[in-house]
């Protein structure tokens, strides 16, 4: 006969038993089996730590040397070891807000088309084509933006934008631009832009939506007072999630951004990123301060996306479970 | 007033439409892209540039064989170092962790660390194992590759095993089996397909990268001799050609892209295929 389970359960009895005995009582295998699960889930918590505090040792070099000038000047130049993050992110950021702003009405509307205008055939070939959309390697897209997408804003686009006389956009353009990066980084966004903003729309309950109808609302009128209105913090944190992408985002925008360090308010101008000063330069570093001086860049790129990220999960959370009670 | 009811018909109208545009819209950089890494790569894509080692430049011929493999090899060693993570902290979640603080932060950080930008994992590989070793090699590719598969797999465990209606855990625990064999051969075996779909899901994705592997694995031209060199990938040899000046070059960039498109796509598509809802499967 096996022990009587409410005494192989207290943790007194147990200690007086021998460990094969142990081994051999009822719940042991449970706990045990739960402990290493949570160990493998404690890992997740402690590369993220490791992450964070891998970054902060490479980058003390360079912390040292350049301090606070480092956030604050323009100067790039690892021969004479001076380093300046400010062109960077600046691309990095202009690039992304330019993608955000082309990026945002087409996935809302896609998302939108989806959730509540499309008719049931149309939406899973519409939800297939943005989702290959997200699984194309960003390396296709670089290729893709240096030999189609370039050329095509030198010769069609831009000069249609340097005529608009606008002070932004300035002659003559080689097509390797702040401006295409910012192109290319919104069709790469709009996958996640579209894939969000559809879950906070369809988290909001179908009574909303009869009720404005039942009071006249056309549909447009449905959309915006009964689905938008609701999830307009959810809707917030897509755009987020989306510009964290955006601004890690590396390859496509190394190949089209023209890759020079300077900052300059005429978007048709090359000028460089974050991500992509890292990709072109860390593993042909000229010395240690050059490598430290990448990684305190990662450990600056890292900190804008995870404040952008935490915030942005924080409000997607709060809209899709404020439906769920 | 009848005008602004034609207005408001005519705003509702518009709108709809643009809505419908939108998604069309979508779909010109899809097909424009689609369409030309077929047009430009499809002309070199033989058995010779499959099975061929990269040329010297003016020589003619040569393929991207070692790149193809040196692919697999860092698909391999990151699976072996995010799956193993990711899917036990994916059953953690789900079945010990539906209202405990320190579960709500795990997910929380997964879902954090999902956002942290692929070239910045790089950084992180090349300081804990390239630095040390003195050598490029696909175990740091790799590794870093596998970081990235962490956070992606520990969450669609997690959402795969939640799927599996409790009343079969119920079921299995009134015949006397205890939770942790319940988990692992009932419950796992419910969610088998909807995790594979996960997991193949997340190889697609590390597969397209790049970022993470231009100082880690860095590139070859020769067949990798071991974990401990650097290593071709598909991806890294793709970037190198497209930004060359050479026209062979960036014609062979064209074929690998190719070939990089059609094996993400692949997995992605066997990954829809092997996708079963655990709820469904049971009825």
């Amino acid at each position: 006969m096996s022990l009587p389970l409410e005494v192989s359960n207290s943790g007194r009895a147990e200690k007086a038993l021998p460990l094969f005995l142990r081994l051999t009582q009822a719940g042991f295998g449970d706990r045990l089996f739960k402990k290493i699960t949570a160990l493998f889930a404690f890992l997740i918590l402690f590369l993220a730590g490791l992450t964070a505090f891998t970054l902060w040792r490479a980058s003390i070099p360079c912390i040292q040397k350049m301090g606070w000038s480092f956030l604050n000047t323009g100067d790039w130049d690892p021969v004479r070891e001076m380093f300046g993050s400010v062109p960077f992110v600046y691309g990095t950021i202009v690039s992304s807000f330019l993608a955000l702003l082309i990026a945002t009405p087409f996935g809302l509307g896609i998302s939108l088309f989806l959730t509540e205008l499309a008719p049931k055939k149309m939406r899973e070939p519409v939800a297939f084509l943005v989702e290959t959309l997200a699984a194309i390697p960003s390396v296709v897209y670089g290729l893709w933006g240096i030999f189609l997408l370039a050329p095509f804003m030198r010769v069609h686009v831009d000069p249609i934008l340097i005529k608009s006389g606008l002070p932004i956009f300035k002659g003559p353009s080689t097509g390797l631009s702040l401006f295409t990066a910012g192109v290319i980084l919104s069709i790469m966004i709009l996958p996640t832009i579209t894939a969000i903003s559809r879950e906070v729309f369809e988290a909001v309950p179908n009574s909303y939506r009869e009720s404005a109808k039942a009071l006249g609302a056309t549909s447009w009128e449905t959309i915006q007072l009964a689905v938008m209105k609701p999830s307009k913090v959810g809707i917030l944190g897509a755009v987020m999630l989306a510009l964290g992408r955006a601004l890690g985002e590396t390859m496509a925008v190394t190949m089209v951004i023209g890759n020079k360090p300077e900052v300059s308010g005429n978007l048709l101008d090359p000028s460089h990123s974050m991500a992509s000063v890292i990709a072109n330069e860390f593993s042909e570093a000229v010395g240690d301060i050059h490598i430290s001086a990448l990684a305190e860049i990662g450990l600056l790129l890292m900190t804008i996306t995870l404040v952008l990220n935490i915030v942005a999960h924080l409000l997607v959370w709060a809209t899709t479970s404020k439906f769920q009670r | 007033m009848p005008d602004y009811q034609t207005y408001r018909r005519l705003l509702d109208r518009t709108m709809v439409v643009l809505c419908g545009l939108a998604a069309l819209f979508a779909a010109i950089p899809l097909v424009s892209l689609l369409a030309y890494v077929l047009f430009q790569g499809f002309h070199r894509l033989d058995w010779t540039f499959l099975t061929s080692l990269p040329t010297p430049v003016g020589v003619a011929g040569g393929g991207m064989a070692n790149a193809i493999l040196g692919t697999v090899t860092l698909v391999l060693v990151a699976s072996c170092v995010g799956l193993p993570i990711g899917i036990l902290a994916g059953i953690y979640l789900s079945e010990y962790g539906k209202k405990n603080k320190f579960a709500w932060s795990v997910r929380f950080t997964a879902d954090v660390l999902s956002g942290v930008p692929s070239i910045v994992t790089g950084i992180v590989a090349y300081t804990l194992i390239v630095k040390p070793m003195h050598n490029f090699s696909a175990l740091a590719g790799g590794v870093a590759l596998g970081f990235m598969m962490i956070p992606i797999t520990t969450r669609t465990t997690e959402e795969l095993v939640k799927m599996v209606p409790h009343s079969i855990r119920e079921a299995s625990w009134a015949l006397g089996v205890s939770q942790w064999r319940t988990i692992l051969s009932i419950v796992i075996r419910t969610a088998k397909n909807g995790i594979l779909t996960g997991v193949l899901l997340s190889i697609a994705r590390i597969a397209g990268e790049t970022a993470p592997l231009l100082f880690t694995a860095f590139n070859n031209q020769f067949w990798p001799k071991g974990v401990n060199e650097p290593t071709a990938s598909l991806t890294v040899q793709v970037f190198t050609y497209a930004i060359s000046p050479f026209k062979d070059w960036q014609d062979q960039a064209w074929t690998g892209a190719l070939v990089l498109l059609i094996l993400v796509l692949a997995i992605n598509g066997t990954a829809k295929l092997f996708f079963k809802n655990p709820r469904e499967m049971l009825r």
